[in-house]
Formats: C-alpha cells, sequence, structure tokens
C-alpha cells in the first residue's frame, strides 16, 4: 500500500557543507568586516607594496595574504569586497527573481494574450547582447551598486521567466489543477496555492545561479571599471589592479579570483544541492 | 423516470476555428441514478463531462446548447457564479491519480482546504469529515494516511483518497472520468466497486465515462454511446444488453470479448457500419451547417 520510495533518507552530502560552509563563512565576514579584517583597505603604505603572502620570503607579519602595489592589505580588501558582492548577488538575485518568476507563472499558467505579450518581451529582450545592454544602462544610469543591481535585473529577468513558464506550463496540465477549478478555486488561488508549491524547487535552484552570475557580473563591471568607485575595494575592481602587476606580484591577482570561483561555484552548488534534496520528484 | 439532476441539452462544441467535437449531444443523469458514457477513443466522451465542470481545454469552445444542473443553466451563467455553482453541486473523479493529486501537498489538506477556504467549513468540521471519509473508502490509519504526501501512496490508495475527496463536499453530481483506466487490473475491481457502494450510500448521481462496456454492465443503470462526438444510443441499462438498436451499438456489443469462450475470435467493428455511423454524422453535420 505505501510506496517503498517514500522511505530512502536523503542525506545532506558533501557538495551542501561545503558550499553552504563557504557562503555562511561569507556572510560573516561580510557582516563583522569591521572586526575581522586585520588592515584598513583603503590604507595606503608604500612602504609595504607588494609584499608577498605569507608563507613566502619577505613577508611581512599582519598582510597574510600580502600587499598590493599601493601596499593596501588583499585580505583586508577581500574580506570588505564580500560587503559588495554579497548585497549584489542577495538584492539583484532575489529582485530578478520575483520579477522573472511572477511573469514566468503567469505567461506559462494563464496563457493567452498575457502570454503572448510576455513571450513576445522575453524573445525581444534576449536578442539584445547583454554585455553591451548593462554596459550602455550602466553608461545612462551613471555608476553605483543602485545601477549594477537595476542593469542585473533588467537583464536577466527573462533568465527565469522562461524557465518558470515551461515548468508553469507543464504543471497546469496536470489533473490536480482541473480537481481544484472544479472545486472552485479561481484562477488566481489556483496558480499560487497548486501551481507556485511545484515550481518553486526550480525557482529556488535559479535563484541561487542567479545570485552566482550577479556576483560574476559585479565583478566584470567593475574591471571594466563601471562598478563604485575604484577606491573601495571589490573583487574585480582588485583583479583588474592585480591584472597589471602579475608578473611581480601575482598574489594581488589570484587571491581575489579564488574567492571569486569559490562564490560562485558554491551558489550554483548550493542550488543543485537543495533542489536534490527538496524537490518533490517522487512523485 | 425521476426528475434530471444533470440535463444537457443538444450541446455542441467544436475546436475553435476548427472542427466540431460534439454534435448536439443531449443526455440526463437523474438524482440517484448512474449513466454510463461509452464511445472510442477520440469520440468526445470527455469533452462532454468537462463541459459540465467548465475545464474544457482553451482550444475547445461550447458553440451552442444548454447545461441543465439543478434546474439553472450554466452556459447562461457569469463565470463566477457557474464556478460557484459547480463547486457545491458537482465534483469529479479524475482518470489518472497519479497527477491528480498535488506532490507538493499533504494529502489531508487536499481534501480539507477546499472545504474550508471554498465552503466556509470551519478547521474542525473539515478534518474530522476528511477521517470519516477515509474510513468510507476503506483506508486504516485515516489520521496517519492524511499527514502523508501523494508520493507515499501506491496508485491504488490514490484513487481512493480521490474519490473520498469527490464525495467530501455532499456533492448531487460526480463525474467520472475513466477512473479505472489507470490502475492494475486487480485494482481496476475494487476501485469499481468502491465508486458504486459509495454512490449508493451517498445516493449521488454519477455520470461515468468510460471504453470499456465490460465495466458499465457492472456499475450502470442507463447507457449513453457516442460515435464522433454525436450521441447515437441512449438506453438503459437492461435494453441495451437486450437488445441495442443502433448497428454501431451492436457491433460494438459484439466486439467486447467474452469470458466465456476464450477461444472465440475477436469482432472487431466493420467497417461497413463504421461507414454508415460516420455518413450519419455528415448528414448532421450538413443539415447544421458544419464544414
Amino acid at each position: 500500500m505505501l510506496d517503498g520510495r517514500s522511505q530512502v533518507k536523503r542525506r545532506i552530502g558533501a557538495r551542501l557543507w561545503l558550499s553552504g560552509g563557504w557562503l555562511a563563512l561569507l556572510v560573516l565576514l561580510a557582516i563583522f568586516a569591521p572586526f575581522l579584517a586585520p588592515k584598513d583597505p583603503l590604507a595606503q603604505d608604500l612602504f609595504t607594496s607588494r609584499l608577498p603572502p605569507f608563507w613566502e620570503k619577505g613577508a611581512e607579519a599582519g598582510y597574510w595574504l600580502g600587499s598590493d602595489s599601493l601596499g593596501r592589505d588583499v585580505l583586508s580588501r577581500i574580506i570588505y569586497g564580500s560587503r559588495v558582492a554579497l548585497s549584489v548577488a542577495l538584492v539583484a538575485g532575489l529582485l530578478t527573481c520575483l520579477i522573472g518568476s511572477a511573469l514566468g507563472l503567469i505567461a506559462g499558467y494563464f496563457r493567452g494574450w498575457a502570454d503572448l505579450l510576455i513571450s513576445r518581451l522575453i524573445d525581444i529582450w534576449m536578442a539584445f547582447p547583454p554585455v553591451l545592454f548593462s554596459i550602455l544602462l550602466i553608461a545612462v544610469l551613471g555608476t553605483g551598486l543602485e545601477s549594477i543591481i537595476i542593469a542585473i535585473v533588467v537583464i536577466d529577468w527573462t533568465r527565469f521567466a522562461r524557465v518558470v513558464r515551461a515548468e508553469a506550463m507543464t504543471q497546469g496540465a496536470m489533473d490536480y489543477v482541473d480537481s481544484a477549478r472544479v472545486a472552485g478555486s479561481t484562477r488566481l488561488r489556483t496558480m499560487l496555492t497548486e501551481i507556485l508549491p511545484n515550481v518553486l524547487p526550480t525557482i529556488g535552484a535559479l535563484l541561487t545561479l542567479e545570485m552566482g552570475i550577479a556576483v560574476i557580473v559585479e565583478a566584470i563591471l567593475s574591471f571594466v571599471n563601471l562598478s563604485l568607485s575604484t577606491d573601495y575595494p571589490t573583487w574585480g575592481g582588485m583583479i583588474a589592479e592585480g591584472r597589471i602587476s602579475v608578473h611581480q606580484a601575482w598574489w594581488v591577482l589570484v587571491f581575489p579570483l579564488v574567492a571569486l570561483f569559490l562564490t560562485v561555484l558554491s551558489f550554483s552548488q548550493l542550488g543543485e544541492g537543495l533542489k536534490d534534496r527538496f524537490d518533490p520528484v517522487l512523485r | 423516470m425521476t426528475k434530471s439532476y444533470l440535463s444537457i441539452r443538444d450541446l455542441n462544441a467544436s475546436i475553435h476555428r476548427g472542427p466540431p467535437l460534439l454534435r448536439g449531444v443531449s443526455l440526463d443523469v437523474a438524482q440517484g441514478e448512474v449513466r454510463c458514457l461509452v464511445g472510442e477513443s477520440g469520440a468526445g466522451k470527455s469533452m462532454i463531462g468537462k463541459a459540465v465542470l467548465g475545464i474544457l481545454p482553451r482550444a475547445v469552445v461550447v458553440t451552442g446548447g444548454e447545461i441543465w444542473l439543478d434546474g439553472e443553466n450554466l452556459l447562461a451563467m457569469p463565470p463566477a457564479k457557474r464556478r460557484k455553482t459547480i463547486g457545491a453541486k458537482a465534483a469529479m473523479i479524475p482518470q489518472d491519480p497519479l497527477t491528480a493529486l498535488n506532490p507538493s501537498h499533504r494529502v489531508g489538506p487536499q481534501i480539507t482546504d477546499r472545504l474550508v477556504d471554498i465552503l466556509g467549513w470551519t478547521r474542525a468540521d473539515a478534518d474530522a469529515r476528511a477521517v470519516e471519509l477515509l474510513g468510507e473508502v476503506h483506508i486504516p490509519e485515516a489520521e496517519r494516511v492524511l499527514k502523508m504526501y501523494p508520493h507515499e501512496l501506491s496508485g491504488g490508495m490514490r484513487q481512493r483518497i480521490l474519490i473520498a475527496s469527490a464525495f467530501a463536499a455532499e456533492p448531487k453530481l460526480i463525474i467520472a472520468d475513466e477512473p479505472t483506466t489507470a490502475l492494475d487490473v486487480t485494482v481496476q475491481k475494487q476501485i469499481l466497486r468502491l465508486i458504486a457502494e459509495m454512490q449508493r450510500r451517498h445516493g449521488t448521481a454519477l455520470l461515468f465515462v468510460t471504453h470499456d462496456l465490460g465495466v458499465v454492465s457492472k456499475v450502470g443503470n442507463h447507457l449513453t454511446v457516442l460515435f464522433a462526438g454525436k450521441v447515437v444510443e441512449d438506453a438503459s441499462m437492461r435494453e441495451f444488453f437486450a437488445s441495442p438498436v443502433h448497428p454501431y451499438s451492436r457491433s460494438l456489443l459484439a466486439a467486447t470479448p467474452k469470458y466465456t469462450d476464450p477461444t472465440g475470435s475477436l469482432n472487431p467493428v466493420p467497417q461497413a457500419v463504421i461507414d454508415e455511423t460516420m455518413a450519419e454524422v455528415a448528414a448532421y453535420d450538413r443539415e447544421h451547417g458544419h464544414g
């Protein structure tokens, strides 16, 4: 009478532990940056420029990951840089998710003219080259954190809308939707109580992916100097500066790159792991 | 005959800007009566049920006719009122129990939420009702099962729950759309018996859609045979099995394999009969100005 598949325990895998652990660490670093950063990330000191990380010869105490060509502490700058990276990931990711998913859900479940309108909009949107589009947007909006967030939302909502629309269409064809309608449920109620819960695992996976993408986009825009002022530490900005002196001081380039890489990877792995764990695929 | 609870009059439906699907269908289901609706795949059996319940696919439009439910014409109502009327007076037992329960919700709320949110029951009443209903459909340990997710239950169990759910608000009409097709043969029989038992206990009018004449003989009082969206025979069960009137119904009956003669050859419906019936349909179309 009972289905044996339900007895299978789903464990929290190493993937979920590692990615979640790194992101949790990052959140702590971002929140408590003023207490955790060993040095002032903006303080320049030309006497201590291009110090190597602690295990190399010539390293100086306190500069764990070395210093850049202006003598600023790399570790402190990475810690402060995580603030920008995470706030962009969180705010841009959530906003993109909210707008894109809502439009996708409406298009996929209500169909008809709403779908026609939204689908054409998506088609047109996706014909723009995204990098050019974002640079254009920043040029119009001016640089700054808000502009970056707006640019990401404006460009990336289609990513959610497309996938959620397709998923909502599949769910909309299921018998349980008909049952709900027969019982007297309005279309809006049906969408929110019947369709949405089944699309949620997909939305969650996309959200974490989008957070990773947001981090990358912010880094790219910093790299081409369209993000915050160059003074404020961002990972993209650090990578751009490190690139110039990579032959004399590789650490200025490599450490922010590693932080960026781990963060983006963790976001995508977290999404996959959570989907594995919570998706009611055992239908 | 007692008063009809559901009365369909001259119902026409077609694919949007396409060919007709239902051609002047009329049928009645009286209170407490079981009417079987049989026909081949694509004859429009399910469409009739969906038209009554207001869940026709987007591409299908009703082009004429009336659907009377408890003395009110559903097709003449504004959509919101129709929704309410159907919700209060009718329910369905779906074809596929595997997709008819929402995988994201526990079983209990899927029965009770509608009673609470739409029909205004109290939570306690609804919960008690769910337990009572699960008992009626012979599910033991109701409290435990109500807390489970659909994927934890077998197909037969899920169909029992859907039957319970259909009877939850004491609807006067239930439309069962091939409720046994997706199940194992062994489970089919139990479910069939259960539906008949529930129908008798609650005195519900039941429209039973099926393509299986073997099933029909077990559950129905009356029978409607549909061919290409047109009613070709409307008879009481006894009349039908004794002496079907329409040549198509006669061949259909002859085509049903018999347990008593397992080695006997199968008798498909002869092409001549199909052609003849098609000609009738074409004549109807000409008369009513379709393509």
